[in-house]
């Protein structure tokens, strides 16, 4: 964990509610994908955690939706503008354990974190498959942007205006895969859990009072034991997760 | 002694700042962000005789410039405390650490402080009777002067530390329940927990917290807190902590003229994980701005 000043370079709206904020600063607390930084917004005394899409040397890549006060005034943040982050926070994913072709599995604003895992199996020398899933066409994003990467990408919209009418879980019972990766919302991993056929690593979502392990609050029961979903997780393994929560 | 250094029932500090249980784990999450040497003491996680999850998730609402969380004394029990925290501590903090118990008791409180009497690390015991968000316990014992002084005498027959009393603000007069801990032989009095509050979220219409109220902390209390500790330092002889909403080193200094003798910072740990740090190192330039020669000739002032 560091705690960083950065700037924002750049800031567009990408689909429905959904923004991409780029940031410049310091990223060396960001050591795996599927991490999280925790921002600090003028007159809002929590932070907000926002998961981690993508990184470089110099620049972070936030894509959030905007949900409730915080995310709604995020949205106005300009080029320029300074923000108080801490980041490298949560375990991230694990790639050791993907095998030749896993499976990544991204819903709505659960996508972001796919994208950096994807490029980091893909420099592994992996073939990694990647399914979006989305309400509706107004909610679609990065299609192109992992499809540039050289991956097979399918598209699902629950209500069908675009790609696969149904769900994610509609595409994947057809594919065959080493190993899953997924973050979403907590429905769709249950849907996911019933159809898999691999191992694999969720990464969850909680409200959040620290971000840094200190406070408790966002802790779960896993068959490992009790976990903070900021410390230990967001990502836990399937064969640890306890649904009945 | 330094012009920040106040004497904490016969322990000296090096400075008032404690960060608050609940807020500090048992140190290692900051030990990664700055030398906690630095602070006067901390007051650990609170915890129990039996290991405890806690309340269901979620556990945390955001208020206006606060915060309220149901997090349930979720803690890994006093046996793994004394053979893996505290040894782990040992390696990054070279002080006395304060230890805060929680119970559901008389007995339980006892036992637990029995254990931790016997840790050379622990300082001081603090003892937890204002958790608002456990049942059948915690807070029932800090709203009745009778039930606080029992757990005051059932803890002070098995320790020779000093004991604090952590007081609840969810009471209608707390200068009794002081006054009660106070003659059962307390050492110390710390206040205040958090205030009980709820949130509802207009979404869902259901109220946030999974255990529907939870104690409220954060620069909102402030006042509220100053003026219990005024009251209750005006009302005994032995020393207080105060905290509550203390997030500034002019914070630190209004309390400890209400009438703290140490100073503990909660919620804003949260936000700033170097808040403890940033008002030691201030201390210095604002108490020279009001005048203030040493933090120790100043408690009471405002009285």
């Amino acid at each position: 964990m560091k705690q960083v000043i950065y700037t924002v370079v750049s800031h567009e709206r990408i689909a429905r509610d959904v923004y991409k904020m780029v940031l410049a600063g310091d990223t060396s607390a960001i050591t795996a994908s599927g991490q999280f930084i925790n921002l600090k917004l003028d007159g809002f005394y929590l932070r907000r955690p926002i998961s981690v899409c993508d990184y470089d040397a110099d620049t972070v890549t936030l894509i959030y939706k905007v949900v409730g006060g915080g995310t709604e005034q995020m949205k106005d943040m300009k080029s320029g503008d300074k923000v108080d982050a801490l980041t490298g926070l949560g375990n991230g994913f694990n790639t050791a354990k993907s095998g030749e072709k896993p499976l990544l599995i991204g819903g709505g604003v659960g996508v972001p974190p796919m994208f950096n895992l994807c490029k980091r199996l893909l420099a592994e020398g992996k073939k990694p498959t990647v399914i979006l899933g989305f309400n509706s066409v107004a909610d679609v994003f990065y299609e192109a942007e992992f499809a540039a990467l050289g991956v097979d990408v399918t598209v699902t919209t629950a209500d069908g205006s675009y790609g696969v009418r149904g769900f994610v879980t509609d595409v994947m019972k057809d594919l065959s895969y080493t190993y899953f990766y997924t973050c979403g919302p907590e429905p769709m991993f249950r849907a996911i859990d019933k159809v898999a056929v691999t191992s694999g690593q969720y990464s969850f979502e909680e409200r959040m009072g620290c971000g840094f392990g200190a406070c408790m609050g966002c802790s779960c029961k896993t068959l490992t034991g009790y976990k903070r979903i900021c410390k230990e997780g967001p990502v836990m393994e399937r064969e640890e997760i306890v649904w009945e929560r | 002694m330094g012009a920040l250094s106040v004497n904490l029932c016969g322990i000296e500090l090096d400075n008032p700042i404690i960060p608050a249980s609940g807020t500090f784990g048992y140190g290692y999450e900051f030990a990664e962000l700055y030398d906690i040497n630095v602070l006067g003491t901390f007051s650990f996680k609170g915890t129990t005789r039996q290991p405890r999850f806690g309340n269901p998730t979620p556990r945390i609402a955001e208020c206006t410039a606060g915060m309220i969380n149901a997090v349930g004394l979720q803690n890994p029990g006093v046996d793994k405390v004394i053979s893996e925290e505290l040894p782990k501590l040992a390696k990054f903090f070279d002080k006395k650490v304060m230890a805060n118990v929680g119970g559901f008791s008389i007995e339980e409180y006892a036992e637990t402080c029995r254990m931790l009497d016997a840790c050379e690390q622990v300082g001081w015991l603090e003892v937890n009777i204002s958790c608002p968000n456990v049942h059948g316990g915690g807070m029932s014992f800090g709203t009745d002067p009778n039930g606080a002084a029992e757990v005051v005498k059932a803890v002070k027959a098995v320790t020779t530390k000093p004991v604090i009393v952590k007081l609840s603000p969810n009471v209608t007069d707390i200068v009794s329940i002081a006054k009660a801990c106070e003659a059962a032989g307390a050492d110390s009095i710390s206040l205040i927990n958090t205030l009980l509050g709820m949130r509802i979220s207009l979404k869902t219409k259901k109220p946030i917290i999974a255990n529907t109220m939870g104690g409220f902390s954060g620069d909102a209390i402030f006042p509220v807190a100053l003026r219990m500790v005024y009251q209750v330092a005006g009302a005994v002889k032995i020393p207080v902590v105060g905290m509550g909403g203390v997030s500034s080193a002019e914070d630190v200094i209004e309390m400890m003229l209400a009438g703290a003798t140490a100073v503990e910072v909660g919620a804003a740990n949260l936000v700033n994980p170097y808040v403890c740090k940033e008002i030691i190192e201030q201390l210095p330039a604002v108490m020279d701005k009001y005048g203030v020669k040493t933090l120790g000739e100043i408690i009471g002032g405002a009285h």
